[in-house]
């Protein structure tokens, strides 16, 4: 099901240099048209529908439409990404409608802390060793115990 | 646009680390930490955004390697045993014990930057399997780049999102860096690092997908996977191993949705439209690759070959009988409807989010089909093969091991570092060592990570960049837009020119002939040597057609570089399963001419390299058991 802009609601992020979604397509398939300052995906045919950029999409301005060949029309399935879990609306063919909702992260958006609170590893000291950074202590025993 | 006029940008690091992904936030996390211990400068050059680039851009519904052998669930042992049974025993035991090793530190880390594991009552982790456990998993890339980002800030590093990295920078035998375009601006990237890390992910593509429309883009491995790691380290001289071990998915038809939840968290069976159960009716047929074909879980690949054996039969559709799953599982709770109500609900939240997590366009399809998997089963199938050594496929560049570990064989100095001394490979870069997956390819990452530094510490001189190369690059990047603004003019309609070739429809060239010729869906996944010599030959022509490509802007300069990554990918392939004459994995491919299992000759690594005057050389290596 290829992404697609809808018009109304695009306001091509506002004039900047690029867009949401422009910056977040994994196959760099969201462009800019200057001229009507909307967002446009260029090759309907290599979208994978992963739909980062519906979800990071400031306007909700991204849907995707079932992939014309194999996909009966009339379905959606439309994301509400917050900072904390994501709401799923899926709408089936027959008109049944299923909402969903599930944690995308624990932590504050931002807030991964790298050594994850193991701190930098006793024993993650010599280049030469085995040790990784925070072991042996994330990994709550020490495989290289002598 | 006109011919770009591209201006150079000269980056000068120790450790430059190409691509980032699960293995690339793996090698960022780590070799910045060993970077800033040592004064050394770490950059980073991603072709996409990192929060969203690699194969977990969407998200993932598992952590598919968690042994948890602290909580006294798995060993590293016990993981060795799994991965030589499922690749019927052609494995790098020192790579795979490795990872296993150092694997349960990756997952706590990324639970503890927020990631939503599953956990029961007690805390106990919830299992998918017997390595596998569930998570919540949509915005996995988002946290683990987020703590890669802000270790390699914190070590002085820099990120360079949006680059594609192309081609290897050589001095002499020693890797001298990498160069590549932007895809944003008109600019040429030239790297120089005293040690380099390619994780530039597998390969989509270079087979002909089963949609060919819309649907094309709808691969289970994302199709913004095009073979840049196997190329950029051919190009270099590196050693590849199993690049005859690619890996056909059985998923849900057409979407391509998981189906490890359905098989092991619901314990689903799959049937043939006869209703037989295949794994059982088709016992008898795996009997040459005894001894694997009985162990516990059978290898994946012989899964595969029963459902291809029945559908070759004509006794296909293969169905996922969701709704005996669901039958069996209300079952437990016959007469007690509030908890048979509750599990239900339960249950359907659980499917739904493995689809949304990882594969909207399986939700999409389902809800545009009316599907309630209570009521009626789903078909699965086979898809396209894919390059993908994080897996169980297992292609890449044949590394050395953990020196601990690793047998003299096996071991050439510094962990991960392939034969090109200063080149190392993580993640799905890496061969011959399969089922790592997010978590894994992440561990490599970090291996790999440590390791690079160590390399350029020890090895402290800046190789020297041979300005030579640097032009040749300049010229060819260049090429694709002279060629169109040279003939444009000379028909009315711009995709049809005896002049050129655009890389669309180049792509569709190569897909067709990996398809027909060297073993594709269309031919139920089988070759043979007349067929895989045609396709060498197919190849030659297409590889020189390659410089007729055209390029109009940035975006389709990157197709015509992604479609030669392919290419090479498809040559180090076809020639790797002519060269074993077996057939070690048939439900990955089938040599109709060779077609059992021949352990006197042929359980051993079959590896090939390239080189500019010498041209390909393959060539067996030994498979080195060290666990019993």
């Amino acid at each position: 099901m290829p992404a697609f802009v809808m018009t109304e609601k695009c306001d091509g992020c506002k004039g900047q240099d690029k867009t949401a979604c422009m910056y977040i397509c994994p196959n760099d398939l969201m462009v800019l048209d200057k001229e009507r300052m909307k967002a446009y995906q260029r090759d309907p045919q290599l979208c994978w529908e992963c739909l980062c950029c519906g979800k990071i999409c400031p306007q909700q301005a991204i849907d995707v439409r079932g992939y014309a060949d194999f996909v009966p029309m009339g379905s959606s399935c439309i994301p509400l990404r917050g900072s904390e879990d994501i709401m799923w609306t899926i709408k089936f063919r027959d008109g049944e409608v299923k909402r969903f909702k599930f944690p995308i992260r624990t932590t504050p958006e931002g807030g991964a802390v790298p050594d994850g609170g193991f701190g930098d590893g006793s024993k993650a000291n010599d280049i030469n060793d085995q040790y990784l950074r925070t072991e042996p202590e994330s990994a709550a025993m020490d495989f290289f115990a002598k | 646009m006109p011919v770009p006029n591209f201006e150079t940008v000269e980056v000068t690091c120790d450790v430059l680390i190409c691509g980032a992904g699960m293995a690339g936030c793996g090698a960022m996390y780590e070799a910045s930490y060993w970077a800033k211990k040592n004064g050394l400068k770490v950059v980073v050059a991603d072709k996409a955004a990192t929060d969203r680039s690699g194969a977990v851009a969407q998200g993932l519904s598992a952590i598919n390697m968690y042994l948890n052998t602290a909580g006294g669930e798995r060993t590293p042992e016990e993981f060795v045993r799994y991965v030589r049974n499922d690749m019927l025993g052609v494995s790098r035991e020192d790579l795979t014990y490795d990872i296993a090793r150092h694997v349960d530190s990756t997952v706590h880390l990324f639970e503890k930057w927020g990631l939503p594991i599953w956990r029961d009552a007690d805390g106990k982790p919830i299992r998918s399997g017997a390595w596998q456990v569930m998570i919540s998993g949509e915005s996995y890339k988002i946290l683990v780049a987020e703590a890669a980002k802000k270790a390699l800030n914190d070590a002085g590093g820099e990120l360079y999102e949006r680059v594609f990295v192309i081609e290897p920078l050589m001095d002499g035998d020693r890797i001298a860096g990498a160069i590549g375009f932007s895809l944003r601006e008109e600019k040429i990237y030239v790297f120089n690092a005293k040690a380099v890390l390619v994780n530039m992910g597998g390969a989509v593509h270079v087979f002909r997908p089963r949609s060919t429309g819309e649907g094309m883009g709808r691969t289970w491995y994302p199709p913004f996977q095009t073979g840049s790691s196997t190329y950029f380290t051919l190009r270099a001289g590196a050693e590849q191993t199993c690049q005859e071990i690619r890996f056909v998915p059985v998923r849900f038809k057409d979407a391509y949705g998981p189906v490890g939840a359905w098989f092991l968290l619901f314990k689903s069976t799959a049937t043939n439209a006869l209703d037989e159960i295949y794994i059982q009716t088709r016992v008898k047929d795996l009997e040459p690759w005894e001894p694997y074909a009985s162990t516990k879980p059978m290898p994946t690949n012989l899964r595969n070959y029963q459902g291809i054996l029945d559908e070759v039969d004509g006794k296909g559709p293969l169905l996922m009988r969701t709704e005996r799953a669901i039958a069996a599982l209300a079952e437990q709770y016959a007469g007690d409807e509030k908890a048979y109500k509750k599990k239900m609900k339960e249950l359907e939240s659980e499917a739904w989010e493995d689809f949304l997590d990882m594969t909207i366009g399986q939700a999409n399809l389902w809800a545009a089909m009316n599907v309630r998997p209570e009521k009626e089963p789903s078909e699965i199938t086979g898809a396209e093969p894919y390059f993908i050594g994080s897996h169980s496929g297992a292609s890449g560049a044949w590394a050395s091991g953990p020196a601990d570990i690793a047998p003299p064989e096996y071991h050439w100095g510094y962990n991960r570092m392939t034969t090109v001394k200063g080149l190392f490979v993580a993640g799905d870069a890496c061969g011959a060592s399969p089922h790592k997956f997010s978590s894994g390819s992440f561990t490599e990452g970090r291996i790999a990570g440590k390791a690079l530094v160590k390399f350029a510490l020890e090895n402290p001189d800046m190789p020297k960049l041979d300005p030579a190369q640097v032009e040749e690059f300049k010229a060819r990047i260049k090429k694709p837009f002279e060629q169109f603004e040279q003939y444009k003019e000379f028909g009315t309609t711009p995709e049809v020119n005896p002049n050129y070739i655009l890389p669309r429809q180049y792509l569709f060239r190569l897909q067709k002939i990996m398809d027909e010729y060297a073993g594709g869906w269309s031919c139920a996944f089988t070759t043979n040597k007349t067929k895989l010599e045609i396709a060498l030959k197919l190849l030659e022509w297409l590889k020189e057609d390659a410089d007729k490509m055209i390029a109009r802007d940035l975006h389709e300069l990157m197709r015509v570089f992604e479609n030669q990554q392919r290419t090479w990918q498809a040559e180090a392939h076809v020639r790797t399963i002519l060269f074993r004459e077996e057939s070690r994995w048939p439900g990955y491919y089938f040599r109709k001419d060779c077609p059992t299992m021949d352990d006197a000759n042929w359980k051993c690594f079959v590896n090939l390299k390239w080189d500019k005057e010498k041209g390909w050389e393959i060539f067996k290596r030994p498979v080195i058991n060290i666990i019993d």
